[in-house]
């Protein structure tokens, strides 16, 4: 290749990157490079209007995804991305809004906030970089750490139960689930694509090596190594009873879309229920924009 | 700054017979404020009560969220919707919401929080008086920075405070917190809503110019940054972070000055025109009570004994809190024999007090534990002792 040609060369999702901010912080091997390849794919490909999405992250390393991607961007506090995304969505109900962020943020500090907004079917795509532990502070324990597995604060082994986030979700009221591993791009992109169509509480776990941290403690080998491992230690059984879907330590991984369903979100909820009982003096509330 | 006219639909016109809980609501519906989510907590509750039953009717929304914390969050991103916002809670949920306050100050987001102070710490008095946050409300988040805190002594105040607070939040880009006390908040007096034409509203300072110009962090001549909503097609980004002109992090010494010092200038280099308070008869005193909130009344009756038994004795009500009126105090304790400063706490603004006077003149605290508001007799012994 000459010199000029290399130049000439652009990143496809350049127009969908803040390319001022690039290159970015996450380790060679990391999967969550590759998840947002796919969200780039999904928002590509579902053709909605770039000017009325807003994605909000929390704190850690897919926290800073917030800080790369072009759109109205709001990079928050650790936990609180999904309340944040709330008001967000609430005020201008014209937004779609998507919440990227890690397991710690979502399902530990955060947990309270993911369960409410499931139950309130509050219109929002909440997607979850599951790497199995608190990379960005030195791969500590986490709510998602499968049992038996090592972290820098379970220097002997994680004794603790773990969430299974697609369980947590469905019991908790999202219209839509699913869960993947970073290799599955297309499937990502794909489920990521039917919750940028749809109205409602959307949740997209995906499984993503650590390689700098939860890789090297428990000596599963380099990012590429782990992911492939991931991906084929998995198991597409769409529609499963997300009962049934926990995760062990190395083991069998299922994933598929496992929740797909209608349902009125917060704002319907709200406008039918006034208009029902106060009659003509309520307007129904963003309606036009829904 | 742009002023406008309040929205008629959200002004309730007229002689109410109402509580400051209520009357913050009221002030909040009158101010433009179309979002609101809180949790519930004696003895503010019913600010949120009240704007739950109202807001259908106006247009805009309510929300209960799950606690203080996604509270303050949702607010945050609500403003960054387009809307104003209000939230309203009590000592423990103020806690909580410390540090969210702070990226509110650090993503310069304008918004409102009502605190209708009760007695503490930790669960405390829920259903009693305090003035013990005082300090909280200016140091709780962690880092340096700058907040706007006002003091209402009636319902009538918590009307007209609850305006002027969203209008200085728009102004300086700040949060903006109305310091009540639970008998501020639970006292029914009449308050009196104007016309909507005679509320003027501060318009909050939107960018006009072209989609790809937009720095959200870039000081206008007036410091104040412009700001825009999510959807506009900005495809702007704010952070928590420490930040550029672009609100792009940038994680250095450097930046770190030019993003804090601004947050603190701000505010501090404009404190004379945020500053209000309310002084009678300090042309000729000796003694100057300096007092806020409920205390402020209790304050008057021992004031007009002393009066009575001819001390020459003055008062400064303060409005504003926060910026602390460091040039007025400073001043006057030049010429005066002593400082009287009661309060609902062991010892918060009075430290305030000392700081400005320098010694200069004895600073007499009447310290109090809170669930009850100071004898008034206490108050005018204090001054007595001071006039000696």
């Amino acid at each position: 290749m000459k010199e000029e040609d290399h130049l000439e060369e652009k990143n496809p999702m350049e127009d969908l990157l803040r390319m001022d901010r690039i290159p970015h912080i996450w380790c060679p091997g990391c999967g969550i490079g590759t998840v947002v390849t796919s969200f780039a794919e999904a928002l590509r490909k579902s053709k909605i209007d770039l000017d009325k999405t807003a994605i909000v992250s929390g704190i850690g390393c897919t926290g800073r995804v917030a800080g790369y991607v072009k759109l109205d961007s709001f990079h928050t506090t650790h936990g609180r991305a999904i309340p944040f995304a709330t008001g967000l969505k609430l005020a201008n109900p014209e937004l779609k809004v998507i919440v990227f962020s890690g397991d710690g943020d979502i399902a530990g500090i955060g947990g309270n906030h993911f369960i409410h907004a499931a139950r309130r079917n509050m219109d929002m795509i909440v997607i979850c970089v599951n790497n199995f532990n608190y990379a960005m502070t030195g791969g500590q324990v986490a709510a998602t750490t499968p049992t038996t597995a090592n972290a820098s604060t379970a220097p002997y082994g994680n004794y603790e139960y773990s969430f299974s986030l697609p369980y947590l979700a469905e019991a908790s009221g999202a219209t839509y689930v699913a869960r993947w591993t970073a290799l599955h791009l297309r499937r990502v992109a794909k489920s990521m694509q039917e919750a940028l169509g749809k109205r409602g509480f959307s949740f997209i776990e995906v499984i993503t090596p650590c390689v700098t941290l939860y890789a090297r403690r428990n000596r599963l080998g380099d990012g590429l190594n782990l992911m492939k491992y991931y991906y084929e230690k998995s198991e597409i059984q769409h529609g499963a009873d997300t009962r049934t879907v926990d995760i062990s330590y190395q083991g069998k991984l299922i994933v598929g879309k496992f929740v797909d369903k209608e349902k009125p979100t917060f704002l319907d909820c709200m406008n039918e229920h006034l208009g029902k009982v106060l009659g003509d003096k309520y307007k129904s509330y963003g309606v036009s924009h829904e | 700054m742009k002023k406008v006219k309040a929205d008629p639909k959200g002004v309730l016109t007229g002689a109410h017979y109402l509580d400051g809980d209520y009357a913050l609501a009221e002030g909040a519906l009158a101010a433009g404020c179309r979002f609101f989510a809180g949790y519930p907590i004696t003895p503010s509750t019913e600010t949120a009560e009240r704007f739950s039953e109202r807001i259908p009717s106006v247009g805009g929304v309510f929300i209960q969220m799950e606690d203080e914390i996604a509270s303050i969050a949702a607010l945050i991103g609500a403003v960054w919707g387009g809307k104003k916002a209000m939230t309203v809670t009590s000592g423990p949920g103020f806690s909580l919401m410390m540090e969210n306050i702070g990226l509110a100050c650090m993503m310069e987001t304008p918004l409102v929080i009502a605190n209708v102070q009760r007695g503490g710490p930790s669960t405390g008095l829920p259903t009693l008086t305090g003035q013990q946050d005082m300090m909280q409300v200016k140091w709780g988040s962690h880092g340096d920075y700058e907040i706007i805190a006002l003091c209402p002594d009636s319902p009538q105040e918590c009307f007209d405070l609850c305006i002027d607070a969203f209008n200085l939040s728009e102004i300086y880009r700040v949060p903006t917190f109305i310091m009540a006390d639970e008998c501020v908040g639970h006292m029914h007096e009449k308050v009196v809503i104007p016309p909507a034409e005679e509320i003027e509203l501060v318009e909050r300072k939107w960018f006009k110019g072209p989609k790809d110009k937009y720095l959200p962090y870039k000081p206008d001549k007036d410091m104040i940054p412009f700001m825009v909503k999510a959807g506009d097609g900005h495809r702007f980004h704010t952070t928590g972070l420490t930040h550029d002109e672009r609100g792009y992090p940038a994680l250095n010494a450097e930046f770190q000055e030019v993003c804090v010092r601004h947050l603190v200038e701000k505010i501090r280099m404009n404190a004379d025109k945020i500053i209000k308070l309310e002084e009678d008869e300090i042309d000729n005193a000796e003694i100057i009570v300096i007092s806020y909130g409920i205390t402020s009344r209790v304050t008057t009756r021992a004031v007009q004994q002393a009066r009575k038994a001819g001390i020459k004795v003055g008062t400064i009500r303060l409005i504003t809190v926060w910026p602390f009126p460091e040039k007025r105090i400073k001043e006057l304790a030049k010429k005066i024999k002593a400082f009287v400063v009661p309060e609902i706490n062991y010892g918060q603004i009075v430290r305030e007090v000392e700081r400005c006077v320098e010694g200069q003149a004895p600073v007499i605290h009447i310290p109090h534990c809170g669930g009850w508001v100071h004898d008034p007799d206490e108050i005018f012994k204090a001054i007595k002792e001071a006039s000696k």
